[in-house]
């Protein structure tokens, strides 16, 4: 057995460490079209101390180290480009806390989406969390590094705006906590201490982030869809601003695709209501449906499709088997929400190039100060000409955000190149600095947001 | 073989690797698939073994040990079957099923595999004992031999073999008489009914196994089959009308439920209990039977039944399925299946962990034990706990 | 090409012009009626045609045989007076067209279950009634071959449902159906109403699913145990389309056991779901559909109903939620009956 084996293995233990091919097969591959790449070791560890002396050992033989939530940001963000050691941290999923009263979640790297929203559902009905549309298996902390956003990103803003503190395992393998939490106090807040926003959005290359806490909403006793839908784009920017002005709304949505054909060239909105009782829920739709939107149904334009109780469970995945072909992969922009015109005639146009039916959805952030806007393109996992026009339509689609005058979200390889290409220079090296300061070897998830 | 010649090979490769298979439906817990739980690698997770078969079959990998480990430590328990939200989804289990046949065909399969089903070839049970000892488990209580009655008694391997399911079959024998049904059993006649066979693969054998008992029970006569073994009831139910056979089948706990609906059950000392209830898969989720168990337990006198949070369709399995209850690929561990879902019936302040499924009742209290829970949870049959009920000791 | 047969003759002498007076949702004198009703019929406009909420009943109204919901329709599509925005026009039109290959067609040589664009209501079609049954349509994916197309009155598109049902006709007959029994009442007035009036051939027989429903229960009385529930039916806007077939709903719960309510909406007085009218354009329309729901429901609860029967998904999909709340339980037809035989329903909430 070689030495880095032997030394994972005293850390982690008999069963959390694997070199055989199996594991190293299956962790090579994302789910989206990045090409794999295969890791040296599969490691499970459990604790921030087992991470703290697997970053040592990492150092010691400058061997990379890739940190590995639920695995679904499908753009190669956790694929080992160089090799290395695969850390899965979905062992880690204790809830820690959940406090009522000050409305926020603790809990470590390893919890799943899906566990934390059954947790609230299960014993703290009065309580929600922002929850993304990526299948349960997503983790917080994962979502939280990539700056995810989930279905109250109207109200609230990103993932990443609701942490309330931080454990992190730096690359050197000291253990940090950020927030209140550092001069230990309750987890409830991030501010007023220094901002030392390191670990947001770095796609683990700044170190591991082990606990997170993470702020919770309040959960009214009704909560379900009312749905609306125009037949021109050019509508959509004003009536995200109309419904956005209410503040009567939790999420709002508007997409478009080609299958089912009901969707084809139309642009439905859902829009996610909340209410404690049916006055509550009826002066809601009141204000949205009747004052802000009538005008559009009087005129014909838009027209209100019915309100439905209840929230489903995200099943947005069921999209990768919609060519019978088990892939999707999606460029999501951080755009204007002026932008949503031009963002959809032209995915569209890209989509068409590739003859990959169109699929596009632009989820309004805060008070419609931004939306994340997805350019989806399915594939087919058997036939490789199908994954290389996805592919492709993903690089194009990178420029064409950055082109209208947004940012990429979770860019892969590609994307972050381009972005760093438009980078401020001095920004750009002060994130070197950073990375420097904080990686000196270089080890952590190695090939991301670095120079060609 | 290639991935053209796998009989699905124009879908395996649908599966998104998306993992709503791990969850029960309400997402409370990432390890409802006993395979993943135990081991927490992507690989034994439903989507990794779908991959993995698929990279398999295209040779991008080759088989190893591992990889055969991996395939059998599915426990066929249905749960990834009943979540994916993909179109695909009906196939899955036929999927995990024809990768194992595939490694049958290549003569590569686990040791333990090959062990369990050479003892069911060469002696009809996976334990290699002689088929000359089937009858034990009746001790010395009488039985009547099958001649016609209106049931056939089918106990299965486990009931007739292992110590502790013996006792779960003899009382149900027991209790059969005291509620007059008619019935007579095989003794060592009886034959195992392949259920685990099948699921693991090995089709030829399970095709002979259920040949030879749809022969001896057309010979016999048999109409009406009451099963002990939910594994049993779903061999004959849903897969021997494929070879001819038809039969009437029940799982006991569905009789005891026709029995008990009187209400009459008069226990010469009624005891209070708080019992919480495993579902076993191939009642549960192979064959959608959830309340006739839960019916009988309420019939009970004294017994108060209490959920685990996983149960019915989200019942976590006990690991035992797929031949593991034997092979015990998924044992050794605190993140057994078997040892985690005692410690969820712990949680509901339960005193008795009640089955309906002899392979559950040996491992579950298998792993009471490691777990050093013996003097908070009993684990015991419906079988048992009813025909205490009824005062036969 | 195909001309809806709308006798003007009849109007001239009809007594009561009673399609519009009876209208529920327009306060309309005799007079004023038959003015408009013969505006409409000279293709001039008229404020029936903006004020319409195309809830069909003016068709069952109609003392005289004529056609007068359908020629509403007509003439809303050719004056370009659209009760629903456009793009809920749209929307509706996308809807109905197939997209994920083609059927397969089963011949059934005789008679068969159609179920219409209602495939994913297959879940309902089980136990004994439906024992024996073939089945026309019972793949959700390929349901929209099946689709008759007549949802598109509320969308002022008689030019889309003449377009389209010929296909869909074809379709079915090439199953070799003798008897097409209609799981929904759409497909019944389709069939026996909408085709007649518009000179469209359908060369299979239809049988109203109620009707099969009730005759199966004959067939297995002595299965029926009395469900001993009170009952209100919701009818649905379709049913005006089939009028003479209502009574086997009576009938049916007769059998079974099931004492209908006394109610004040009921028979030709039934209200509209709300589901289409929600969407209309007209000012206050969302506030309308509630009003209308709002007094049907509590016209349900004050004659003590406590199950809602349902033909129509559509109705059920709009009201489920809403009676539920009212502790009323909502139940398919079918699964009521199923109740009766001592069977397990397949949608009881
Ligand atoms: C069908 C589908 C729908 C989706 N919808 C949404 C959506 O609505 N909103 C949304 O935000 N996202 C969405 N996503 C994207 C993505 O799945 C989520 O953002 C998810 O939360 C990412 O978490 P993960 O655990 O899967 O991260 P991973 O993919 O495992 O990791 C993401 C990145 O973070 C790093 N990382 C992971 N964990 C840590 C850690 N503890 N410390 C430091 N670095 C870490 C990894 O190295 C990697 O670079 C969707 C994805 C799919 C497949
Ligand atoms: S089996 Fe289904 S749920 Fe599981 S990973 Fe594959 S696609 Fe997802
Ligand atoms: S059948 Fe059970 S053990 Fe096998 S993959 Fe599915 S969930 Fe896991």
């Amino acid at each position: 057995m070689d030495i880095i084996h032997q030394g994972l293995l005293d850390i982690v233990g008999e069963g959390h460490i694997s070199n055989q091919q199996e594991e190293l097969f299956i962790y090579s591959w994302d789910l989206g079209t990045t090409e794999p790449h295969r890791p040296d070791y599969v490691v499970s560890p459990r604790t921030p101390q087992e991470i703290s002396r697997i970053l040592e050992l990492a150092n010691r033989h400058r061997i990379p180290v890739i940190p590995l939530g639920g695995g679904l940001s499908l753009a190669g963000l956790a694929v080992p480009f160089r090799g290395g050691i695969i850390i899965d941290l979905k062992r880690m999923d204790t809830i820690i806390e959940v406090n009522e009263q000050a409305r926020y979640a603790v809990m470590e790297c390893g919890v799943s989406m899906g566990q934390l929203t059954s947790y609230l559902e299960r014993k703290f009905p009065m309580l929600t969390h922002s929850e993304p549309g990526a299948p349960p298996t997503a983790t917080v902390a994962g979502n939280a590094a990539i700056h995810g956003q989930g279905d109250l990103a109207h109200p609230y803003g990103f993932n990443s705006d609701m942490v309330n503190g931080l454990e992190v395992v730096l690359p050197t393998g000291e253990i940090c906590r950020f927030g209140a939490c550092s001069i230990g106090a309750q987890w409830f807040t991030q501010h007023p201490l220094p901002d030392v926003g390191l670990f947001l959005g770095w796609t683990g290359t700044t170190g591991i982030i082990t606990k997170i806490s993470l702020r919770l909403f309040p959960c009214k006793n009704i909560r379900g869809t009312a749905m609306f839908v125009v037949d021109n784009e050019d509508y959509v920017p004003d009536i995200y601003h109309r419904i956005s002005r209410t503040q009567m709304a939790e999420d709002i949505i508007a997409f478009s695709q080609t299958i089912p054909p009901y969707a084809s060239g139309l642009q439905h909105f859902t829009i996610n209501l909340a209410a404690d009782s049916e006055k509550e829920l009826e002066f809601k739709k009141e204000l949205i449906f009747d004052d802000a939107l009538g005008e559009y149904i009087r005129r014909g334009d838009g027209g209100y499709l019915g309100f439905t109780y209840g929230l489903q469970h995200p099943q947005i995945s069921k999209t990768a088997d919609w060519r019978k072909g088990g892939g999707f992969e999606y460029v999501g922009g951080i755009m204007p929400v002026s932008c949503y015109p031009q963002c959809y005639r032209r995915g569209k146009e890209i989509s068409d190039r590739h003859d990959i039916p169109y699929t596009v959805l632009g989820r309004c952030i805060g008070a419609a100060h931004a939306m994340m806007f997805s350019w989806t393109y399915a594939f087919n996992r058997a036939d490789p000409e199908s994954v290389r026009h996805a592919r492709e339509a993903m690089h194009e689609t990178d420029e064409l955000a950055l082109e209208l005058g947004g940012a990429i979200w979770k860019p892969g390889l590609y994307g972050q190149r381009l972005v760093m290409s438009r980078l401020n220079p001095n920004t750009l090296n002060l994130m070197k600095k950073i990375k420097k300061l904080l990686d000196p070897n270089g080890i952590m998830n190695p090939g991301h947001w670095e120079e060609s | 073989m290639g991935l053209s010649d796998f009989k699905y090979g124009d879908i395996i490769h649908r599966c998104f690797r998306c993992g709503y298979c791990k969850f029960p439906a309400n997402w409370m817990d990432v390890n409802n698939c006993p395979a993943y739980a135990r081991y927490r690698m992507e690989t034994y997770s439903c989507g990794g073994r779908l991959w993995l078969t698929r990279a398999w079959l295209m040779n991008e990998i080759k088989w190893t040990d591992h990889l055969a480990h991996i395939l059998y430590s599915c426990t066929a328990c249905k749960n990834c079957e009943l979540k994916c939200p993909m179109g695909f989804n009906v196939d899955i289990l036929n999927m995990l099923r024809a990768a194992k046949g595939e490694m049958v065909e290549q003569g590569k399969i686990p040791v333990e595999a090959r062990d369990f089903l050479q003892n069911i070839q060469i002696h009809g049970n996976p334990y290699g004992k002689p088929a000359s000892r089937r009858g034990d488990w009746m001790g010395d209580t009488q039985m009547d031999k099958y001649e016609g009655q209106e049931y056939l008694y089918y106990v299965g391997c486990v009931g007739s073999y292992d110590t502790r399911a013996q006792e779960a079959a003899k009382k149900l024998g027991l209790l059969l008489k005291r509620f007059r049904v008619s019935f007579g059993v095989l003794g060592k006649d009886e034959k195992c009914d392949g259920n685990e066979v099948n699921n693991m693969g090995e089709e030829a054998l399970f095709e002979m196994l259920a040949q030879d008992n749809i022969a001896l029970f057309n010979r016999l006569g048999v109409k009406k089959i009451i099963t002990l073994s939910p594994h049993s009831y779903n061999a004959f139910k849903n897969n021997y009308p494929s070879y001819g056979g038809n039969f009437e089948v029940i799982h006991y706990t569905q009789l005891l439920q026709r029995l008990f609906e009187g209400g009459d059950l008069n226990p010469a000392e009624k005891t209070e209990f708080r019992v919480t209830y495993h579902d076993p898969c191939f009642l549960g989720r192979w064959n959608a039977e959830y309340e006739a168990p839960r019916k009988v337990i309420n019939s009970i006198p004294g017994a108060t039944l209490v959920e685990m949070e996983r149960n019915k369709e989200n019942s976590l399995c006990c690991g035992g399925g797929g031949g593991n209850f034997c092979m015990d690929l998924l044992g050794g561990s605190p993140d057994s299946p078997a040892r985690r879902r005692v410690r969820e019936a712990l949680e509901t302040g339960a005193d008795t962990l009640a089955v309906a499924c002899p392979k559950c009742l040996t491992i579950l209290e298998d792993a009471v034990k490691v777990e050093s829970l013996d003097d908070k949870l009993m684990v015991k049959d419906i079988a048992e706990i009813a025909g205490e009920a009824c005062g036969i000791v | 090409m195909y001309e809806l047969n709308f006798d003007v003759q009849k109007c001239l002498h009809c007594p009561t012009h009673a399609c519009l007076t009876r209208c529920q949702h327009m306060d309309i004198d005799r007079d004023t009626a038959g003015r408009e009703i013969l505006k409409i019929a000279a293709g001039e406009d008229s404020f029936v045609l903006h004020d319409c909420l195309t809830c069909y009943a003016c068709e069952e109204y109609c003392p005289m045989g004529n056609h007068p919901f359908y020629l509403i329709v007509k003439r809303q599509e050719e004056l370009n007076v659209q009760p629903l925005p456009r793009p809920l026009i749209q929307r509706g039109i996308n809807i109905g067209k197939p997209f994920r290959g083609e059927p397969k067609i089963n011949k059934v040589n005789g008679r068969a279950l159609l179920m219409g664009a209602f495939a994913d209501h297959m879940f309902l079609i089980q136990g004994r009634l439906f024992e024996g049954l073939p089945v026309i349509s019972d793949d959700p994916r390929k349901m929209f071959h099946y689709f008759c197309q007549l949802m598109y009155l509320h969308y002022a598109r008689i030019s889309v449902i003449n377009e389209r049902l010929p296909g869909v006709i074809e379709t079915i007959t090439r199953h070799n159906v003798t008897e097409a029994i209609c799981f929904h009442d759409e497909c019944y007035g389709t069939y026996t109403s909408y085709c007649p009036s518009m000179g469209i051939e359908v060369p299979f027989r239809t049988v109203h699913f109620f009707e099969f429903l009730y005759n199966r229960l004959v067939e297995l009385r002595n299965l029926i145990r009395p469900v001993n529930l009170r009952v209100a039916y919701q009818r649905p806007c379709s049913s005006r389309l089939s009028p003479g077939k209502l009574r086997f709903v009576y009938d049916i719960f007769k059998l079974i056991g099931a004492e209908a309510v006394q109610r004040k909406y009921v028979g030709r007085n039934a209200l509209c779901c709300g589901g289409i009218i929600e969407g209309q354009r007209r000012e206050g329309s969302r506030k309308r559909a509630s009003e209308i729901q709002g007094l049907n429901i509590s016209d349900m609860k004050d004659a003590g109903a406590e199950v809602c029967v349902f033909n129509c998904p559509a109705c059920y999909h709009t009201l489920a939620h809403l009676v539920e709340k009212e502790g009323i339980r909502p139940i398919f037809m079918s699964d009521l009956c199923r109740l009766a035989i001592g069977e397990q329903p397949a949608g009881w909430r």
